[in-house]
């Protein structure tokens, strides 16, 4: 934990962990008995299924359990189904998830590799919505949105992190044919690939025939969060309320690119998620597993011991979510677990704001915090977001980490921003 | 499910500094205390007595209305102990026992409770206070007549009282000749009469720098006060040199040190935006020196700060436009 220093005149600065030197080779971790994929959507137990417990699965097969629907997951394993039930997640978020008792001998489902025959790159619209990195798929293809521009992310959202650096190293083939098909698959014009200085040089083999853009982006977080990249790259002020999407850029993990062109390039989806554990002291290891792998495999097999009260993280230190379960599943989108010692664990407190004002000073998108959480904490969120600026929030977690009450700053703006869509939701559905 | 390990599940960010509202406050008592210490050690156990009563008292008031009003109890916070030593600090060496404890009890349950407790209050909690003792009994605080038992080894004169005196009545006195008999030296090693903790001019100066580099209270508010009482005061004296005292003159007598760096910097009702901070000071400033130069009252302190506190929400609306705000 970085703790106050001793003369703090100036505001401090978080660097962003840099991969230096070779690429360390990544712990891989074996296949468990059991993996858990979650589908986007709630779980139904009353609509009919087009899948059933004890059917067998390959490695790489398209499960879409709900007939009529389009959502579906990607098999990492080769298997029969195990289970299907609920599972619910932060701010309300239902998944229905599908267990599937592991096969020691992989049989690769042979489906995309019929469909490049037959389609090319547009095999990847139908197939790839699962692949590790997290693609949004369907913001391409939403007739609302006009994406033009895609920015790779060669950096990490969140602090001690190294997933989609280390995947910029090592995957420098996979990523060049993951840009070419992802131009053809969605017909966007501009690829920018936003990157650190430590990575310029490894990273001129990426798109350098194709026109890509390679931008340095600082190493101060949270300099690579999207709209800070919007402002300081790519020269535009996404305005509050509006997502990038909304500007026609999309933003894409350097690994998501790695796996469309790795699923091109071999003929089958990959399975395979890069992450970060990130240990009780601090350092880092990477890991290559299965998506679907329960957390506590992972933490087993490198001998991390958790005990009661500690904690474990998906994602960084700064904007992770906290679980509470072991059984967890590493998904399309973990790029970190981090795990915490129950004695590093700071409590946060019910006191008032004393107005120390640090928290605006380290803001970096100038939001008037100690206003906001003024109104925040008596809800009023309406006035939060029409006279303090509740949506020019970044969500970086920076206030929450100098507040000297030790306020939940961050959990209020993220439940405000839930509450107002809740409401604008509740608007649409009645004026329809 | 039945034996599975029980995690901590909470929001992010995971990481805090470290830094707390507790700390905040023992450290601002720990910067004011070489003042406060010298203060006792010149006036002796008078002004023990009232530090010590001030300290207990402002705590236990605060205690009483956690309780009647049925709040959660803050005690241990050390806001309280905080405003109890500055109260001390603003107060005359020696004074009656019932006036300190209504001077806490304005500070804390009518300056502090009353709006919400810490983080709520609009004015300086030992300012509000002081101002409302001031009006009410001006005898008590008339610093002159608490040392008037005592025969010290400096000039025995409330500094700013003499040198407001000799400026109205230039064909009595000699302005230049009085704060000549003040040098910056003797001021500043606390030679001179005034409040209990606002004589020492080098230990508030040196706790007020410890408390800027550790981040406690903010620079921009205490120079720019300082600032601004230099630059007023300079204007003043050059107008008119025998009516109106110099420079470093008004900034080393009466309160201005303590307000630059212990009153003004009051976390709850100071600005926290840079250019805030910086007009707030200098407001501050100017304000102290005109009511000394031609208002009513010798020191000008107490109501500047709290004629900005009074504006301070106002000029907290001045800030950087935030990102991506659509107007």
């Amino acid at each position: 934990m970085i703790k106050r220093p001793f003369f703090s005149l100036k505001q401090p600065r978080f660097e962003y962990q840099a991969v230096s030197g070779v690429p360390i080779k990544p712990v891989k971790i074996g296949t468990s008995k059991q993996v858990k994929l979650f589908l986007e959507r709630p779980f139904d137990s009353k609509a009919p299924l087009s899948i059933k417990i004890g059917d067998p699965v390959n490695t790489g097969q398209k499960i879409s359990p709900y007939e009529g629907k389009e959502e579906y997951v990607i098999s990492s394993v080769t298997g029969t189904i195990g289970s299907i039930s609920s599972f619910t997640g932060d701010f309300g978020m239902s998944y229905t998830a599908i267990t599937i008792n592991t096969q020691p001998e992989d049989v690769f489902d042979p489906a995309f590799g019929e469909s490049i025959k037959e389609n090319g790159a547009d095999a990847g619209k139908d197939f790839l919505a699962y692949v590790p990195g997290n693609l949004p798929l369907n913001l391409f293809f939403d007739p609302e949105k006009h994406i033009d521009t895609v920015v790779i992310c060669g950096v990490e959202k969140d602090l001690l992190i190294t997933t989609n650096q280390y995947v910029m190293k090592s995957n420098v083939s996979n990523m060049n044919k993951g840009i070419s098909v992802l131009k053809k698959m969605t017909g966007v014009h501009k690829v920018v690939i936003a990157l650190p200085q430590s990575l310029m040089q490894e990273a001129g083999a990426v798109g350098g025939a194709s026109g890509v853009e390679l931008r340095v982006i600082d190493t101060a977080y949270p300099a690579a969060s999207p709209r800070i990249i919007m402002r300081d790259v790519m020269g535009q002020v996404v305005p509050a309320g509006k997502r990038c999407e909304d500007m026609g850029i999309s933003f894409i993990n350097a690994e998501a690119v790695a796996s469309i062109g790795k699923a091109f390039n071999d003929k089958t989806i990959p399975v395979t998620k890069t992450l970060t554990v990130i240990k009780k002291d601090m350092t880092n290891v990477m890991v290559e597993a299965r998506i679907g792998t329960p957390i506590g495999v992972i933490l087993k097999a490198l001998d991390i011991s958790l005990f009661d009260k500690d904690r474990i993280i998906i994602g960084g230190p700064m904007t992770g979510s906290a679980i509470y379960t072991e059984e967890y599943p590493v998904r399309p989108d973990t790029d970190a677990i981090m795990i915490q010692d129950s004695e590093d664990i700071p409590m946060i407190s019910d006191y008032p704001c004393i107005n120390c004002g640090e928290c605006v000073r380290i803001c970096p998108a100038n939001v008037p915090v100690s206003m906001l959480v003024r109104f925040l904490e008596a809800r009023k969120y309406e006035e939060a977001a029409d006279e303090y600026d509740l949506h020019s929030c970044i969500e970086c977690g920076l206030c929450s980490f100098v507040c000297s009450s030790k306020m939940p700053i961050f959990q209020y703006i993220k439940l405000a921003k839930y509450e107002l869509e809740q409401i604008r939701i509740q608007e649409e559905a009645s004026d329809d | 499910m039945i034996n599975q390990k029980k995690f901590i599940v909470s929001h992010a960010p995971f990481w805090h500094d470290g830094s707390g509202v507790t700390e905040r406050n023992y450290h601002i008592i720990l910067a004011a205390l070489p003042a406060l210490i010298f203060g006792i050690y010149i006036y002796g156990i008078p002004a023990l007595g009232v530090a010590a009563l001030a300290v207990s008292s402002a705590m236990l008031w605060e205690l009483a209305y956690t309780r009647i009003s049925k709040m959660p109890e803050t005690i241990g916070d050390g806001s309280s102990a905080l405003i109890g030593v500055m109260v001390a600090m603003l107060l005359p060496p020696v004074m009656p026992w019932w006036v300190v404890i209504v001077g806490t009890l304005l500070a804390v349950v009518i300056g502090r409770q009353i709006f919400g407790g810490i983080g709520g209050n609009p004015f300086n909690p030992a300012v509000i206070a002081l101002a409302i003792l001031g009006i009410s009994w001006p005898q008590y605080l008339d610093f002159n007549a608490a040392v008037v038992n005592y025969n010290l080894d400096f000039n025995m004169l409330y500094p700013l009282a003499a040198a407001k005196h000799a400026g109205l009545h230039k064909d009595l006195f000699d302005l230049r000749e009085l704060t000549a008999s003040f040098s910056a030296k003797d001021l500043l090693m606390g030679k001179q009469v005034g409040a209990l903790g606002s004589t020492f001019g080098l230990g508030i100066i040196a706790g007020g720098i410890y408390l800027i580099f550790r981040g406690f209270i903010r620079w921009e508010i205490s120079i720019s006060f300082l600032a601004g009482v230099f630059i007023t005061a300079m204007l003043f004296n050059a107008a008119d040199p025998t009516k109106y005292a110099g420079p470093v003159f008004h900034l080393l007598t009466g309160y201005t040190l303590l307000g630059a760096f212990f009153l003004a910097t009051e976390d709850s009702s100071s600005p926290v935006n840079c250019l805030p901070m910086l007009i707030y000071g200098v407001v501050g400033g100017i304000m102290t020196v005109l009511i000394r130069n031609i208002g009513a009252y010798a020191d000008g302190v107490i109501y500047a700060i709290l004629i900005i506190n009074l504006i301070n929400p106002l000029l907290d609306k001045i800030r950087p436009k935030a990102l991506g705000k659509v107007v």
